[in-house]
């Protein structure tokens, strides 16, 4: 990607955005519907959307709040939790972005999984940074219009998994992830990641194996750049 | 606690958590050690989020199934170069025949 012309990049950055923002949409319409059949109105379904804007915390927070009012601290701690990881992501990000000031509030509001998978995949700053903005608006605008469409009249799609979407998922973020496993020590800390993940999964929150994982770059503490860009 | 308490409460905690990590002194994260930790922390995130997308079901169960196959399909169409697109509709179109089939 380096070597590739600016308008090649920008139409490759726009492809990825969309194709992303078209496929977490998807799920906004499970979420919505979901979020009504857990008791929640209209207005908190879209408020969760627009405010939280992360959708693993809040899937895990409608589920958890569908057993009643005396599950909100399980529920606010499960969100929080799987919320855990965007913090990390921020580290890298504000690096990368180079934002100052109230620049600084919206960069956060955006920085969730997809946004962060399209910027880490870009060779340079400039095409990272429209990575990360186009990516975040295009899934922040998609992401509140299904939500108010599944939450108004139901999960009209049905399962997403149907149409193979979360398949779709994983394969865009191995897709994002896949110009940076060029180093060995890149791919040692991407699969040490990975299996640390799976091994806590059965026996730890849901949120914590993924945020565990991020030990795996301490792999990256001895070795000289060929991690970092 | 109401509803709308613990909505808020929830939505500020993860929005929050987000910001702190923007307002990380920049001197802080610009030493050279520092700067290839935090390099390769979405790597590690990232690996290990499709890990447990790819692998994991009910209550972090390790599973194999039409997720797996998946992958699969999208890292040979990442080894032969395939454009993003390709890759993201072939993974789907996988689970989904898969899925359709009753094999996975």
């Amino acid at each position: 990607m380096t070597a590739a012309s600016w308008p090649a990049s920008r139409r490759a950055i726009v492809r990825q955005s969309l194709s992303v923002g078209v496929a977490t949409g998807a799920y906004g319409i499970s979420f919505g519907a979901l979020a009504v059949a857990a008791g929640l109105s209209t207005w908190q379904a879209m408020v969760l959307s627009l405010l939280m804007f992360t959708g693993g915390s809040q899937f895990a927070f409608v589920g958890i709040i569908a057993n009643g009012l005396g599950a909100a601290p399980a529920a606010i701690a499960a969100s929080s939790m799987l919320g855990i990881r965007n913090g990390l992501y921020a580290l890298e990000l504000t690096h990368l972005l180079g934002v100052r000031g109230a620049g600084r509030v919206a960069a956060a509001h955006l920085t969730i999984d997809e946004s962060t998978a399209v910027a880490v995949a870009q060779g340079e700053k400039r095409t990272s940074r429209l990575g990360f903005w186009l990516t975040g608006l295009t899934v922040f605008v998609l992401w509140n219009l299904t939500t108010l469409a599944g939450a108004l009249i139901g999960n009209l799609i049905g399962d997403p998994r149907t149409y193979g979407l979360d398949a779709a998922a994983c394969a865009a973020f191995t897709a994002l992830l896949w110009p940076r496993l060029r180093s060995r020590d890149a791919v040692a800390i991407a699969v040490v990641g990975a299996v640390v993940a799976v091994v806590l999964s059965p026996t730890m929150p849901p949120g914590i194996p993924v945020v565990a994982a991020a030990g795996a770059c301490l792999l990256a503490w001895r070795s000289p750049k060929e991690v970092q860009r | 606690m109401s509803l709308w308490a613990a909505i808020l409460l929830a939505a500020a905690i993860a929005f929050g958590t987000k910001l702190a990590g923007h307002l990380v002194p920049a001197h802080l994260l610009e030493r050279p050690r520092v700067r290839r930790l935090t390099g390769a922390l979405p790597i590690a995130l990232l690996a290990a989020l499709v890990a447990t997308q790819a692998f994991t079901g009910p209550g972090g169960a390790f599973v194999l199934d039409a997720r797996a196959v998946a992958v699969v399909v999208a890292v040979v169409a990442l080894l032969l170069r395939a454009p993003f697109l390709v890759v993201v509709v072939l993974g789907a179109a996988t689970a989904a025949v898969l899925r359709a089939l009753g094999w996975a």
